[in-house]
């Protein structure tokens, strides 16, 4: 009698566990991206070169911001990795160029990837990356030494309560997850 | 037609009916209670005194990891689908449940996720040791290779919850006896759909964010890696989406079963059903849009914080009804206290005492000290012991004559009540002191200045896991040699269909649908 309502009912509620499911894979890992990266708010700042910002930039050269760079190298990373310049004071609008120096301590050739966090995390959409050397996986052979290039500016409508950035780069060991090609292509 | 239950073995292997099945949930959570009570001892003990006594660091991870994940998916959760088995249909004039069978392998699934999940402790790199809400890339990058077994169990302890929650929509939705429209349905089945609502929405959540470690570990994607451009942030965000949630499946069935009791020992009815109701479904929508508070010091923007922050605060609201509404269905009642009323009314008090320290700690300001401190260890177990295992108690105590035909020894029963109850404030009170003055949980040793206060709550722990020994001695020396119930109707103040069954109830109930006025 209840019969079919019963299957109506276990139908619904299954079509709606095996959705939640695939909600919680493929819809709520993209739109935390999506969302971090509108909003800044997990530090990381953009994760591609800034093209589409009008180049006629205003230089504010009424304030000064302080960048300070940081090298974190995760767990057992050997590398030496640094900053070449630790400190910069930079104007609002103006482009700045530095870089980080990289090592391959070790005897075999590696992979590494290096990926920002910038502290306050709402000046993080504000810290345009021209060209980064974390946007690409960066191959280096046993001994070899490099200076990874970074182009920068700071959007002149940071809020008025930051006078100071702190950029953040920590260098991951990817040499195994790099074979893999599909890896980090993510 | 009406024939008995079969012989032997075979009766619980192949049983479909609602009581046999709720049994079985009950005896295995009962089981698995005593296991995770087995792992706090070994906790406490090592805790007694500063320093490394007992068990090396590493092992003592296992246990408070190990602890969380079988008393929440072991012991709690399977108790109250095995109440639920045994009264929904009793309450609302069913036959059994919508779908026996899938009933009887929703339960039979259960033991084997618990043997793997348990077998991981004689394997190389020993069970799972990061905590039982298992952050990633702890969990992953991090953790013994025994990980993998601990995902497969999860997953199939979600497919038993879920199914589990599916047959009880369908049997409440479909199954009701003419007459019992869906605002005559006791709270206790109420409580339960909405739960089971949540149960499957969010189970699905906590299988996606286990898959995503499996598929992080074994398969090279980097979900939570943030070398591959994942985010170990995200795993928090979906863990305790499905989290949050959870904390009130956990307590919601406990707030009907004291719905049940209190009423009939206050010898009046309900005070406000229909705002019970109103505020269980408040309750469970608030749920899902709060579950960033567990992340406060995870580094969220200040419109983040503030969110969350009112929106937690608000929860207070519908349970402050509810609490409002069981002291109001005692006021003037003519109140006896029997075993289950005074679970019930240690349940209202202590239950309160611990939402006041969860409003505490919805304060996002203050609760940066208070995160993973000893002070929230006391919160969740004041709202999961004193809240889920003293209404399960309550519950148990107050239909075992139904159950079982017998009556069990109210003496010893209330002796086991002051005895958890000593023993459980005994136990969890200092933890509040000791968290507010910054012992960190999770870690196996401590400043001397916590000595004291560690010691207390040690004695007190042993205490609590005592008085679980006498309720085990209560319930089987009542079914061997109680006294037996001769009325259906042991308790003069209960209501309800469940007492309208012979007691012991018969195998089969309701087989021609009763009429509800």
């Amino acid at each position: 009698m209840a019969n079919s309502n019963i299957q109506k009912t276990v139908i619904k509620l299954s079509v709606l566990s095996i959705v939640m499911f695939a909600f919680a894979i493929y819809v709520l890992p993209p739109i935390y991206d999506v969302f971090c990266e509108v909003t800044g708010l997990n530090g990381k700042g953009q994760t591609e070169a800034v093209t589409d910002k009008e180049s006629p930039r205003v230089i504010d050269e009424s304030r000064t911001i302080r960048v300070t760079f940081i090298a974190t190298n995760n767990e057992n990373m050997p590398w030496d990795f640094k900053p070449n310049d630790a400190v910069m004071y930079v104007h609002p609008g103006e482009v700045v160029d530095t870089s980080f120096y990289a090592k391959n301590t070790t005897d075999r050739p590696m992979v590494s990837r290096a990926i920002p966090s910038f502290v306050p995390s709402t000046s993080a959409a504000h810290f345009n990356k021209v060209q980064c050397f974390c946007f690409d996986n960066q191959p280096l052979e046993a001994g070899e030494e490099a200076n990874m290039f970074l182009q920068f500016w700071v959007d002149p409508d940071l809020p008025k309560s930051i006078k100071d950035i702190t950029a953040s780069y920590t260098i991951f060991d990817i040499t195994d997850a790099s074979q893999d090609e599909q890896v980090s292509q993510r | 037609m009406a024939h008995g239950p079969a012989k032997g073995l075979g009766r619980w292997l192949f049983t479909t009916n609602h009581k046999d099945i709720g049994t079985m949930y009950l005896w295995f959570s009962f089981a698995m209670f005593i296991l995770g009570g087995f792992f706090a001892m070994v906790i406490r003990a090592e805790l007694f005194q500063p320093g490394m006594q007992i068990v090396e660091p590493e092992f003592f991870n296992q246990m408070t990891t190990m602890h969380g994940l079988v008393m929440v998916f072991g012991a709690i959760m399977p108790a109250f689908v095995g109440l639920a088995n045994w009264m929904i249909p009793l309450m609302i004039g069913a036959p059994d449940m919508a779908l026996p069978r899938m009933n009887n392998w929703s339960f039979w699934i259960l033991p084997f996720a618990f043997l793997m999940l348990a077998s991981t402790f004689f394997m190389e790199g020993g069970a799972p040791n990061f905590g039982w809400t298992f952050y990633a890339p702890l969990s992953t990058t991090y953790a013994p290779d025994t990980v993998t077994f601990f995902i497969f169990g999860v997953h199939i302890m979600g497919v038993s919850s879920i199914m589990g929650s599916i047959n009880i929509i369908a049997t409440v939705l479909n199954m009701r006896a003419p007459g019992m429209t869906l605002m005559k349905m006791p709270l206790f089945v109420w409580t339960w759909l909405i739960t089971a609502f949540l149960l499957v929405a969010v189970m699905p959540v906590l299988a996606g964010a286990v898959t995503m470690m499996l598929m992080d570990i074994h398969f090279g994607t980097s979900f939570f890696d943030a070398a591959g451009g994942g985010d170990p942030v995200l795993f928090q965000h979906i863990f305790w989406f499905f989290g949050h949630p959870e904390v009130y499946i956990i307590i919601l069935p406990g707030f009907g079963v004291v719905s049940a009791v209190i009423p009939a020992f206050s010898r009046k009815p309900l005070f406000g059903y229909s705002s019970m109701v109103y505020a269980t479904a408040a309750i469970a929508f608030l749920s899902f849009i709060v579950w960033a508070h567990h992340m406060f010091t995870v580094g969220m923007p200040l419109a983040g914080e503030l969110y969350f922050m009112y929106a937690t605060m608000l929860i207070a609201v519908p349970t402050g009804v509810k609490v409002f509404n069981w002291i109001t269905t005692m006021w003037r009642g003519s109140m006896t206290f029997e075993t289950p009323m005074l679970f019930s009314i240690a349940f209202v008090i202590l239950f309160t005492m611990g939402g006041f320290t969860g409003l505490m700690m919805s304060i996002a300001p203050s609760d940066i000290q208070y995160h993973d401190t000893y002070f929230i260890v006391a919160h969740f177990h004041y709202t999961m012991v004193a809240g889920a295992i003293f209404s399960l108690a309550a519950g148990v105590y107050y239909w075992l004559p139904k159950w079982t035909g017998r009556m069990y020894n109210e003496a010893m029963g209330k002796a086991q009540f002051w005895i958890a109850f000593i023993g459980f404030n005994l136990t969890f009170f200092p933890q509040h002191f000791v968290g507010l003055a910054g012992m960190p949980r999770r870690i196996p040793d401590y400043a001397t200045q916590f000595a004291d206060f560690n010691m207390l709550s040690s004695i007190g722990a042993f205490t609590f896991g005592l008085s679980q020994l006498l309720f085990l001695y209560n319930i089987i020396s009542t079914i061997v040699a109680g006294k037996k119930v001769e009325v259906d109707k042991p308790w003069d103040g209960a209501e309800g269909l469940e007492w309208s069954v012979a007691s012991p109830a018969p195998y089969h109930t309701f087989s021609t649908p009763p009429e509800v006025k």
